[in-house]
């Protein structure tokens, strides 16, 4: 049976969206030198924000609005217990994510039920948040590599004790990219409940913002390999209900399994790469998840 | 989730060390787990509102509790036996995945009367109780064939076991009667509750050419995809009445409340029996919820006229002749599905072109 690619292509779009968002912002908070496993909480936070903003208006660019300020502000206590008060990155990321899933299924229940406003429409039937989310990729590479505060974003991320001895302010930058990484994780969670699934449901991110954070080894810290990274797993996600639709006989668990295996063997291709061909180095930022601390 | 039912069963727990000093009048504790939230607006929400209607039934003299957003697995245990432990005396346990959990704790709590929905293991405990939710799909299978303007009728499943493929076999049969040229798109989800996945479900069968689908899954999340695109759907498990009038043609009720007011009060009178039970839209456990004015009314009037049929026992939704999908022979002129066969149906009828999942 034949399907249709186009159709596969715009579903695919709207399924990589809340995970686009997510990836590019941690992508930026990583190349700073911070490793924020918070992600998911911050998303479920913005789901719930972004939803209950945008009912509350009626008006879905609101919701996204208050989704970022709700990502940001919860990725605030990430900045300040790991960046103050030199916390683990690991475990404070990982207490975020449980946080950001304990409050809102607390403070969601009013929601639940509720219908989301109907979202913008915007070129080409695709709705305004997908094309911020394709926007703000080559932006993200812009500002990394052509931009001065981007300079020294990366240097900050490399090596922060030499960035400091420029005289470079390591801290502030940091705190700038993890408040970056909370507004468009918290706006990809918004993507879930008004563009998605047009509701609040408790635990609706079910895992995103953990695909978000595999997407970001996966494209080896690279703006456009997020952007293929997201699209390679909404695309098998879409494709494996379409050909369910279509009445292909193929194992649903092997297709559910592919995107992850699609990711270990993009690991293995990236390391086998390092290994024996021409960069030694890895593309990772080289103080990613070390803190830093002035008077060390 | 596994927070909420933790801080649950602590207050259940000091609920039930710190009153037994002050107990006046023994009260019958009745715990129900659920596999959702209470605001999934469905399955859960269903149940919900029959342990209300108990409450309001036996008001003083029962005391319920429930634990919501329960998975299916290790953690049912934990949280069957959490409530046990606290005092309950009558649990009623409400999803399918829920049976060994159920039958495991049952073992160790003998004076504890268990009621498991839409299982099949019973024991001296353990009654089970079920809806033939089959019946319901007739209708709106009807509704659907005859709705649908593309000819291709879609369904969501959860898992493929024997509710599931009974509604879908049902729902084709009829839709094909009223429209021989019916086509049915089965996509499963392989969950109970996720919004998301759900809606990302409903939109493959939308581009897929389906304009008219049913659903066996919790959430609502697939009636506001069908909303956006201008497709049709049906209330699942609940009314979903604000999804009225379009996308909602009607919808398939479960309504719990005759059969847990009716089984508290057996454990209140001493009167409680082990006992399978599986009943349909004739005992009114199965509602076809108001169809809608987006359904012609001949459409309507026939619909209404199968579900009377069904509820009076004049007709059986599997009615032969009938073949199974690899063109084998089931059921001749007449004759109709035994419930023994029913419960272990694993296969489509003829005509459905979905392959069946192993």
């Amino acid at each position: 049976m034949m399907i249709d690619p186009l159709s596969v292509f715009i579903l695919l779009l709207g399924a990589a969206t809340p995970i686009l968002f997510a990836a590019l912002g941690e992508l930026v908070v990583e190349r700073a030198g911070v490793l924020n496993l918070g992600v998911e909480g911050m998303m479920i936070t913005g789901a719930l924000a972004g939803f209950a903003a945008a009912h509350a208006s009626g008006s879905p660019a609101l919701g996204f609005l208050a989704a970022a300020l709700a990502g940001a502000a919860v990725s605030m206590t990430f900045a300040a217990l790991t960046q103050f008060l030199l916390s683990n990155q690991v475990a404070t990321g990982l207490a975020l994510t449980l946080f950001g899933l304990g409050l809102t299924a607390m403070f969601g229940k009013p929601y639940e039920g509720m219908k989301a406003p109907a979202m913008m429409p915007g070129p080409l039937g695709l709705n305004w948040m997908i094309w911020l989310g394709i926007a703000l990729v080559p932006l993200v590479w812009w500002f990394l590599a052509r931009t001065r505060p981007g300079l020294i974003l990366r240097a900050v991320g490399e090596n922060h004790d030499a960035a400091h001895g420029l005289g470079y302010p390591v801290r502030r930058m940091r705190v700038l990219a993890i408040g970056f990484g909370g507004a468009l994780a918290g706006m990809g969670g918004a993507y879930i409940s008004i563009a998605t699934v047009l509701q609040w449901t408790e635990g609706m991110t079910a895992g995103a913002g953990w695909i978000a954070l595999a997407i970001v080894v996966f494209a080896q810290w690279n703006p456009w390999g997020v952007l293929a990274g997201a699209w390679l797993f909404g695309g098998v996600t879409v494709l494996q209900l379409r050909l369910q639709a279509a009445g292909v006989a193929v194992p649903v668990q092997l297709l559910s399994m592919a995107p992850y295996l699609a990711t270990i063997f993009v690991l293995v291709l990236i390391s086998a790469r390092q290994k024996f061909g021409r960069s030694g180095a890895g593309a990772a930022p080289a103080s990613l998840g070390r803190p830093f601390h002035a008077l060390k | 989730m596994k927070r909420r039912t933790l801080l649950g069963s602590a207050a259940a727990l000091v609920a039930s060390t710190a009153l037994p000093a002050f107990a006046q009048e023994e009260k019958l504790k009745v715990g129900f787990i659920y596999v959702g939230p209470v605001g999934d607006g469905g399955w859960t929400y269903q149940h919900d509102l029959a342990r209300q209607a108990v409450e309001r039934e036996y008001g003083d003299r029962v005391e319920t509790t429930y634990i919501e957003s329960v998975p299916e697995g290790a953690d049912a245990e934990r949280a069957i036996t959490q409530l046990a432990l606290s005092g309950h005396k009558l649990i009623f346990t409400t999803s399918f995945g829920f049976m060994d959990a159920t039958i495991n704790v049952a073992k160790k709590f003998p004076d504890v009367k268990f009621e498991h929905a839409t299982g099949y293991k019973t024991a001296e405990n353990v009654a089970t109780y079920d809806a033939r939710f089959y019946e319901g799909r007739a209708v709106l299978g009807t509704i659907a064939g005859r709705m649908t303007k593309s000819n291709k009728i879609g369904y969501i499943g959860s898992f493929p076991i024997p509710e599931v493929v009974q509604g879908i076999n049902s729902a084709y049969i009829h839709a094909r009667k009223v429209n021989p040229d019916v086509e049915m798109k089965v996509v499963w989800a392989y969950t109970w509750f996720d919004p998301a996945k759900e809606a990302d479900a409903a939109a493959a069968l939308i581009a897929e050419g389906v304009d008219v689908f049913m659903q066996h899954t919790d959430s609502t999340a697939p009636l506001a995809k069908a909303q956006e695109a201008g497709a049709f759907g049906f209330g699942q498990a609940s009314d979903m009445a604000n999804f009225a009038p379009q996308p909602r043609l009607a919808s398939i009720i479960d309504n719990w409340e005759p059969y847990y007011i009716k089984r508290v009060g057996e454990v209140l009178d001493g009167t409680w029996k082990s006992q399978g039970v599986w009943l349909g839209i004739g005992d009114g456990e199965v509602v076809i919820g108001e169809i809608t004015d987006a359904v012609p009314a001949e459409v309507k009037a026939e619909a209404e006229a199968l579900r009377d049929k069904i509820a009076a026992g004049e007709y059986h939704p599997f009615t032969g002749p009938l073949n199974k999908q690899d063109g084998s022979a089931w059921l001749a002129e007449g004759q109709t599905a035994s419930d023994q066969e029913l419960s272990s149906m694993n296969f489509y009828v003829e005509g459905i072109t979905a392959p069946m999942p192993k």
